[in-house]
């Protein structure tokens, strides 16, 4: 019996057309995936359920009745929450303020903290998650933050619940009791939409699942019974990936980077490592491990209160990003929008930020030679943009990658590229082509970091992967030794019993 | 029809065709308004707005904001009357009131970006220390010029336009050029854009920051002196409330208060706009009491094109 209903939903932006003619139902009481690359239409699809956008065309049913909304206030009426991969807290407010916002327990205009916490408490506790409600949103990690966004969606009483890629920044242990709970509200009848690129728990979650290409349905599956890997891969991309990793064997040459008892507040301890030219060097860890905060330190992004980072041997005069951009010491961070692309800027500004210093003859622009080099990226590395003109903000995550690596890549002599998160949200297509550019610049002679929480894209792209654990380098894996089972132990910390769920 | 109109009003350049529209129909409905003598006389009202609209173009588009601007017009005109005055050399005034009126906005741009305090509060701070000081040196009084050669400055005409005119005018046709096409002006856009992601990117935020208010308390200076030359003399009362109306220019030409969106063109249609509003006003003999509400109303509907705008074409 279908509970929620889309028809014929179709949207069009300038320029492009975002969905077409979208259909599909999903019972009471089931988990549907929702899967397709970046830029096939999910986004669209989520913001249009979230009545962040209206639909051109098309209709959303639910239990029967037709919603008509245009705000999320509606979507709420109508009993639809989506949890955005982007969280939507307070940071100043505490925990049980951020789930009560607009629904204060009060007395006469005056907040009953006491209830509010007691109430709050209570309902965490029921749903497992432990998180004290008094706590400022500000303190908590990434991941607690998402579990407070998902209590937020249970305790208003969803009926249909939309999670956009809801384990991005879990550690496993908390997508663990993020997947219990989806579990539980399943079992309460609770319509569950999930979006995620992670395949492996589409198949452990999900009841069904609908796939996405180009903004028109690609396939619809009622039940998961008989959908293979290797389909649904085929369905988005429509085509058949074999191995989208291609790691092939690399010679590495000298030492390029070398890090030298580097620490700073949040790295307390001096932490000293090497990466060579030609290498692919991972640094795994669970989240919270200290990883993107050393890399930090190594760009001079935050700053450091002892050790000395040299590139060839020579040390940088000064650890700070301008210092370490001129000595051919980059970084792709691991925040896309807080540190990375340059809102409201079109691609082609994004791109030469950094290097057109070099080109512009007493700070005058040079814009033909910019277009150039922009139109020259945008080719090379398959950037998925109407124009070098267009806002960064419309491209896809994917391609928003792909142009903050170009503005590296537009840098005369880059030596060292330091990726936080090279992929994080991004589909399956684009995933390839980014560790096709990684191979390549090895392939050239450059020292490459890549830091990430997924095992398999690490085990997959690295030759060297030193492990973190509570801010301190704990282990280091050749090639050879590389297996998921030690990486996992070496990354958790010795309170913590081991978890089998990462090794699918 | 109407889908025509309605893409040519929502279009990157909907203020200009609202403003060329809104030129013609006043042109044929106001008496005198299309006269080489009105024409002039408009553009000479608008010289102050639009000079120190140029740098406060910058400022917005970084994601800051000025209030002193109008408090170091008039203390920039007193600084150059007093030391022209007591010097008897009118390039030492100019030469003092520019390194004056550079000189508050560097410190400006040094509390704000070294020592992270909100450009609002800083610049409201500054205002009346500047306004102040401006008090203080004059005693308050008017101080008159003595040297005529001082009103030559704003009297002086190439090609029967006004000195002052071709002063804002080479400024708009400078800063364009910094906005557009230096390292300078892609860096302010970019703070203003995300500021993280452009020190990360190696801009150097601070001191782009500094540069950008150092050049504003410039700007303002250069407009005092025009301003003191045009009125014969300093007065620390001058300019009062200047920094609404050029940041109301700024904003109806389009400039983003989030930073990172300006153009020199849109910010010359805000400055004309409100100048055209307040002739027709005065030449209609509308009193200058409503020349507020207008002001007021025309900035509202103006914000309001730019969101209507901003949603037709899909921006987030």
């Amino acid at each position: 019996m279908s509970f929620l209903e889309l028809s014929g939903l179709s949207k069009t932006y300038p320029g492009v057309t975002a969905l077409a003619d979208i259909g599909f139902s999903v019972g009471r009481g089931r988990v549907h995936g929702l899967m397709g690359e970046n830029g096939a239409g999910k986004s669209t699809l989520i913001r249009i359920l979230s009545g962040d956008t209206v639909a051109d065309a098309g209709e959303i049913r639910i239990d029967g009745a037709v919603q008509r909304y245009g705000s999320a206030r509606d979507a709420f009426g109508a009993g639809v929450v989506v949890v955005h991969q982007e969280l939507q807290l307070v940071p100043d407010l505490s925990v049980a303020e951020n789930l009560r916002l607009g629904r204060f327990p009060a007395r006469g205009g005056i907040v009953d903290f006491k209830a509010l916490f007691a109430e709050v408490g209570k309902a965490l506790d029921e749903i497992g998650i432990a998180v004290d409600p008094r706590a400022k949103v500000a303190t908590l990690s990434i991941g607690e933050r998402q579990m407070v966004e998902i209590a937020k969606a249970v305790m208003i009483d969803a009926r249909v619940i939309a999670l956009d890629e809801p384990t991005s920044s879990l550690s496993s242990r908390e997508s663990e009791i993020l997947f219990r709970l989806i579990g539980r509200l399943r079992d309460a009848g609770k319509v569950i939409l999930y979006v995620s690129h992670r395949l492996e728990e589409i198949f452990r979650l999900c009841d069904g699942c609908t796939v996405l290409r180009d903004g028109k349905l690609a396939a619809h599956h009622e039940t998961m019974e008989g959908v293979t890997r290797e389909r649904i891969v085929a369905e988005m991309v429509g085509r058949e990936i074999a191995d989208i990793w291609t790691w092939r064997p690399r010679t590495a040459g000298a030492t390029r980077l070398s890090v030298d008892g580097l620490q700073g507040s949040r790295v307390p301890q001096p932490q000293s490592f090497t990466a060579q030219a030609g290498e692919i060097l991972g640094f795994f860890g669970l989240v919270g491990a200290g990883r993107s905060e050393l890399m930090r330190l190594v760009f001079g992004a935050d700053p450091a209160s002892g050790g000395a980072v040299r590139i060839d041997g020579q040390p940088l005069e000064e650890l700070s990003p301008r210092q370490a951009i001129r000595d051919g010491l980059v970084l792709c961070p691991e925040d896309r929008k807080a540190d990375g692309i340059i809102q409201g800027r079109s691609v082609g500004d994004n791109i030469a930020i950094a290097a057109r210093r070099h080109h512009s003859p007493f700070g005058i622009l040079q814009p033909r030679r910019e277009a150039t080099t922009a139109d020259r990226f945008i080719e090379t590395l398959r950037i998925r943009t109407p124009s070098r003109r267009q806002d960064i903000v419309n491209l896809s995550g994917g391609n928003q990658q792909k142009v903050i690596l170009a503005r590296w890549l537009a840098e005369p002599d880059v030596k060292v590229l330091i990726v936080d998160e090279p992929t994080r949200g991004i589909d399956v297509g684009a995933k390839a082509e980014i560790y096709e550019i990684l191979y390549a610049l090895a392939e050239k002679g450059l020292a490459i970091v890549v830091v990430s929480s997924e095992l398999p894209e690490i085990m997959g792209i690295c030759d060297r992967i030193l492990v973190m654990c509570e801010r301190r380098i704990v282990a280091e894996f050749d090639r050879p030794s590389f297996s998921e089972a030690a990486l996992l132990a070496a990354a958790l910390p010795d309170s913590e019993a081991p978890l089998t769920s990462m090794v699918s | 029809m109407t889908a025509t109109v309605k893409r040519l009003l929502l279009g990157e350049q909907g203020l200009l065709i609202l403003f060329v529209l809104a030129f013609a129909v006043v042109s044929a409905t106001v008496p005198n308004f299309l006269t080489e003598r009105n024409m002039l006389g408009l553009l000479q009202s608008v010289v102050t707005i639009g000079i120190v609209s140029c740098t406060m173009m910058l400022c917005l588009a970084s994601r800051d904001f000025d209030l002193s601007v109008g408090s170091i017009v008039a203390f920039a005109g007193m600084v150059a009357v007093m030391v022209s005055n007591s010097s008897g050399s009118i390039p030492l005034g100019i030469g003092a009131a520019l390194a004056a009126g550079a000189a508050v906005g560097f410190v400006n741009g040094v509390v704000i970006a070294r020592l992270h305090i909100n450009a609002l509060i800083t610049t409201l701070a500054t205002m009346q220390i500047v306004r102040g000081l401006a008090l203080i040196a004059s005693d308050g009084r008017a101080v008159g010029i003595n040297d005529p050669g001082f009103y030559a400055l704003s009297l002086s005409r190439f090609l029967g336009i006004p000195a002052p005119v071709w002063i804002m005018a080479l400024l708009f046709a400078l800063f364009a050029f910094v906005l557009n096409r230096t390292v300078f002006g892609r860096n302010t856009l970019a703070i203003g854009g995300n500021p993280e992601a452009s020190r990360l990117s190696g801009v150097d935020v601070d001191w782009g920051r500094i540069w950008i208010f150092a050049l504003q308390g410039l700007v303002c200076a250069i407009a005092g002196i025009l301003l003191a030359s045009r009125i014969t003399s300093g007065q620390p009362n001058a300019a009062t409330g200047l920094e609404l109306s050029v940041i109301s220019a700024c904003v109806l030409g389009g400039v983003s208060l989030a930073g990172g969106r300006a153009t020199m063109s849109g910010v010359i249609v805000g400055v004309l706009i409100l100048g055209i509003a307040e002739n027709v006003m005065n030449l209609l003999n509308i009193q200058a009491f409503y020349q507020y509400v207008v002001r007021g109303l025309i900035l509202l509907a103006a914000v309001l094109l730019d969101t209507v705008r901003s949603r037709a074409s899909g921006r987030r």
